[in-house]
């Protein structure tokens, strides 16, 4: 294996009811350090729980993933060392609603990786500071509009310095004028060489910070491509007929 | 006035002569140590039954699909529990206490201590049922956030959903420790020296039944409205942090 793989799924097969429901029906895949891959398609496609299938919040039927060279679908592996390493953005944010935003973002690195308090404030703050939201670590979710609170979902995940960050459709639950702020800081954290994945319906994300965007449909990867060839040049009438509704 | 030194003289009767007014607090005092001792008791059973239950329910899917020991075990446990709500709650707490007293405990007459006992684990049955619609009303997007960020299950439940569920459920819990307090009356039953049995053994001994009962009465409702007073302002508390 490439030294460079972070992420490497095969075959990755996701059942329900008798097998009649085949949310994902055999997904390869290989996703490098570094790399931010975009995944894009109708709804239903599977998208969502492939990139949940990723750390395990959707256990699949059959197939493997391999995280940092470990096959995390292994029963005997103990998944919880493996999340710590791959933060996870969702669409309702789903903060801590009874905790302040300081108390949100050191809660699991002072539980689970024994840092001292002070560590992790000082750490959350340089965090906040970053995304503009210094003045509100004191604050509780309820206080915070949904672009703020999507903004401290992903610091939330970055204090606990993971390797990975998934995001599920992180802009899709957010008034229009705020889906800027949190594409913004994702730009961002590309720019920084963090490795990503992301389902999203924002074409323009994909285009301008995607290193590749996976097009999948019916539980399978359809095409993947660079921005450039996936948007000018697509293959399947499939993504063709994707495209000519959502651009 | 005739009616006040008929009064005066009952009053006499019943709370003074022989310091029998030492009958009633040492009975109040005992209806508090069984309360108290069983809403923990009942707490503990609370939680540890809901957090079997809800697990069961919410993940008994899953952890088939995992395959290994974790769905048989879960599965037992989880039956357990059910007996243990359905036999309790499907029986009278004056029963169970008998029980309790007559039968499981017969070497002991530690009166106090098996009132704490039997209302615990008769409290516990009910409160694990507030506890786990408590956890089933919590949205699961908080598990999920907590076990992304590499909380196991029992973290994410301690740290994340317990604290939320307490929060939510408070006005529901008030109302069992109410009912809880109210039910401790029957432990006069199996001899026990509760606030109830005082009153009935003063009138007992002096054929004068309204000013003791009254006195008990009041004595109970004026424990309830300070317990719901003192929930009242926890409840604004936990309340005001999330505005």
């Amino acid at each position: 294996m490439n030294d460079n793989v972070l992420i490497s799924v095969k075959d990755l097969k996701k059942h329900y009811t008798d097998g009649t429901v085949r949310a994902l029906d055999g997904i390869n895949c290989e996703i490098d350090k570094g790399e931010v891959v975009v995944i894009v398609g109708p709804s239903g496609s599977g998208k969502s729980t492939f990139l949940r299938s990723l750390n395990l919040l959707e256990i699949p039927t059959s197939g493997q993933i391999f995280f940092e060279g470990v096959d995390i679908t292994d029963k005997k592996v103990n998944i919880n060392t493996h999340r710590q390493k791959m933060g996870m953005v969702f669409q309702h944010f789903n903060l801590f609603p009874n905790m302040t935003v300081l108390k949100n973002m050191t809660i699991a690195p002072t539980t689970l990786l024994g840092i001292s308090k002070q560590d992790a404030e000082k750490r959350a703050y340089e965090l906040l500071e970053k995304v503009g939201l210094k003045d509100r670590a004191d604050a509780y979710p309820n206080q915070l509009s949904g672009g703020q609170k999507q903004r401290i979902a992903i610091v939330r995940a970055l204090c606990m310095n993971p390797d990975v960050m998934l995001f599920d459709e992180p802009t899709s639950a957010l008034d229009p004028e705020m889906v800027g702020e949190v594409l913004d800081v994702m730009k961002n954290l590309a720019k920084d060489g963090m490795t990503m994945v992301v389902v999203t319906h924002e074409m323009g994300f994909a285009r301008e910070v995607g290193s590749r965007v996976i097009f999948m449909d019916g539980g399978v990867i359809v095409e993947e491509n660079t921005p450039e060839e996936f948007f000018s040049n697509p293959q399947s009438e499939r993504l063709k007929d994707f495209l000519s509704k959502v651009l | 006035m005739p009616i006040l030194l008929s009064l005066s003289r009952d009053f006499e009767l019943a709370f003074l002569k022989d310091d029998r007014y030492k009958l009633f607090i040492t009975g109040f005092v005992n209806t508090l140590k069984i309360t108290a001792g069983a809403l923990v008791l009942g707490i503990v059973i609370g939680i540890l039954v809901a957090a079997v239950r809800s697990s069961f329910d919410k993940n008994s899917e899953t952890l088939k699909m995992r395959g290994g020991l974790g769905y048989g075990v879960l599965s037992v446990l989880n039956s357990i529990c059910k007996v243990y709500l359905t036999v309790i709650r499907g029986t009278p707490v004056v029963v169970q206490l008998l029980i309790m007293y007559f039968v499981i405990f017969r070497a002991s007459k530690n009166g106090v201590l098996i009132g704490i006992l039997a209302f615990g684990i008769n409290s516990g049955a009910y409160v694990a049922e507030i506890f786990r619609a408590g956890i089933m009303s919590i949205d699961n997007g908080q598990f999920e956030a907590g076990r992304s960020l590499g909380f196991n299950y029992i973290q994410t439940m301690r740290y994340i959903i317990i604290p939320q569920m307490f929060k939510a459920v408070l006005p529901t819990l008030l109302n069992e420790f109410i009912a809880l307090l109210k039910e401790t009356s029957v432990a006069g039953y199996v001899g026990v020296k509760d606030l109830t049995k005082a009153a009935d053994n003063v009138a007992g001994l002096t054929y004068k039944y309204v000013l003791p009962l009254t006195a008990v009465a009041l004595t109970y409702l004026i424990t309830v409205m300070i317990l719901s007073s003192l929930v009242g302002k926890l409840e604004r508390r936990l309340r005001k942090s999330e505005r």
